[in-house]
């Protein structure tokens, strides 16, 4: 196969999920001494943001999604160390978490694959996740955004619970906090003081790096 | 030896509804929701309850046999809230309720105002939860939809569910005086979009519960279907099978004549239906309405 027809071969499989032949191409690209950075930025990142947005037009289904996610996801591990030796830089660290009594996973593991799938960084904490645990997680990693994730509007009071929680630990203003969920909105999001809302998966995204930008503009690094 | 099936009667001020694993399935309406429903959230925020009518009336039309009322609306005063809805719903029919929220202050606010004996939707195996929530049950004397998972994520495995269901019915019996029967367990029914393989767990802890402990079951059986295309015929494929698997009631939709019907002929199938006189009389009914 030449170069090219990797590439393509790798946007199809990926936008089908076929996660064994994605890892197979990955391996044969790299054989033939292809960059990393190319595999990802040529070929599995517009996949993924194809996928997203057929999802978004209702033309994809969730089993889809989550399937596209994992045959990136396998190659992505494969690609990690090789991508740090380059000195490639991801384009953000994202720690996502559902909130504490709350179980919900399904959107959340979502927008982890469009984050991905957009270069960022994602630390995934899972679910039913106490404050304190954000907290530690933020001083551990050094995020610049979480996201507090919500499906029910008994566990979305958990948001300001877990903003209280950062105030008291001295560590709000370190970090982006992005809110979201299926009966979350933006006035909800506004009145627990959260930094961004967005209503799905991709929408998060262009957040997210929306924020990011206004973040790094303001700060020197 | 099988546990002796229970019963669990719940009641508004005038009718009785009985769910039995000897009973015909009893649906709960799910639609008195806001979660997901942005205008719905809006109206009632601005104190216009006029969906509620429509829903409640499309729902008892459907065939439902219990309604379920949620108010959990952000940034609302919720137990108010509720105690409302459920005065206004007993006033537009008669019945019975499965008063849904989280909120401890809510749920006490609703079994206030209601007449009759409710359903209370819910608890989990925590043991705040149990604690917060048990007592206003007893007081109350309410039934309890209880779901068998605990601080840590929902457990996957068939024998930490029904482990989690022998705790919650001992405590809840020896610790709270809330009798057996009054005890519906959730087993959990996952969406069928995020692992093909959830189903069948979900329906072996049926069999094991209703063959443990005999107590009723119900569960949020739309969201088998979460994220996939043709959810109605999803539904109605799921509701009978589980139906054989012991489920005796769920909250789901009962406006979707598709959803409804596949549960009645499940009811004749499992010989819930004697002489199929419901399932006629339905037909009839039906037949009726296409004439006039």
């Amino acid at each position: 196969m030449t170069p090219e027809e990797i590439l393509q071969a790798l946007y199809d499989e990926t936008l089908v999920g076929n996660a064994p032949r994605v890892l197979e191409l990955t391996n044969e690209g790299l054989t033939l001494d292809m960059e990393p950075q190319t595999l990802l930025f040529d070929a599995l990142i517009p996949s993924l943001e194809e996928v997203g947005a057929r999802f978004e037009r209702g033309d994809f289904f969730v089993p889809e999604m989550l399937i596209a996610g994992r045959a990136m996801a396998g190659a992505m591990e494969r690609l990690r160390p090789l991508l740090a030796e380059t000195g490639v830089q991801t384009i953000g660290k994202f720690l996502m978490g559902t909130v504490k009594g709350d179980v919900h996973d399904i959107g959340k593991n979502l927008v982890n694959i469009m984050l991905e799938g957009a270069g960022f960084e994602v630390i995934d904490l899972g679910v039913q996740v106490a404050p304190e645990k954000f907290v530690a997680a933020i001083e551990e990693h050094q995020p610049d955004i979480v996201g507090f994730s919500a499906f029910l509007t008994t566990t979305m009071p958990m948001f300001k619970a877990n903003m209280n929680a950062l105030e008291k630990a001295g560590i709000r203003d370190s970090v982006i906090v992005m809110v979201g969920g299926a009966p979350v909105t933006q006035e909800y999001a506004d009145a627990v003081g959260a930094d961004g809302y967005a209503a799905d998966a991709s929408q998060t995204v262009k957040r997210a790096k929306k924020l990011l930008d206004e973040r790094r503009a303001k700060v020197p690094a | 030896m099988a546990a002796e099936p229970l019963r669990t009667v719940l009641r508004s001020a005038t009718k009785e509804v009985v769910v039995g694993h000897d009973q015909p399935f009893c649906i709960i309406g799910e639609r008195i929701n806001p979660t997901g429903r942005r205008i719905f959230q809006e109206q009632l925020r601005a104190g216009d309850f006029s969906a509620i009518e429509r829903d409640v009336k499309a729902q008892v039309e459907g065939g439902a046999d219990v309604l379920d009322i949620n108010m959990g609306v952000p940034l609302t005063d919720e137990p108010e809230l509720l105690a409302k809805a459920i005065q206004m719903v007993q006033e537009l029919t008669d019945l019975p309720i499965c008063i849904d929220s989280s909120v401890v202050e809510a749920l006490e606010a609703g079994l206030s105002v209601y007449q009759g004996r409710a359903l209370v939707n819910s608890i989990t195996a925590e043991d705040d939860r149990m604690a917060a929530i048990l007592p206003l049950v007893k007081k109350y004397d309410a039934a309890i939809i209880a779901l068998p998972n605990d601080h840590d994520e929902i457990p996957m495995e068939a024998d930490k569910r029904v482990e989690l269901t022998g705790k919650i019915i001992r405590v809840a019996t020896q610790e709270f005086g809330i009798a057996q029967a009054d005890i519906v367990i959730d087993p959990l029914a996952m969406p069928i979009g995020a692992d093909t393989t959830t189903s069948l767990v979900t329906f072996e802890v049926m069999r094991r519960i209703r063959d443990d402990f005999g107590v009723n079951m119900t569960c949020g059986a739309s969201n088998v279907s979460f994220g996939m295309p043709g959810r109605h015929a999803l539904n109605s494929a799921w509701l009978p099978m589980a139906m054989a698997s012991g489920l005796t009631s769920a909250i789901t939709d009962a406006r979707t004549p598709q959803i409804v019907e596949a549960v009645k002929a499940a009811d004749l199938f499992l010989g819930h239906d004697d002489w199929g006189m419901a399932w006629i009389s339905a037909h009839r009914a039906k037949q009726a309405a296409a004439e006039a």
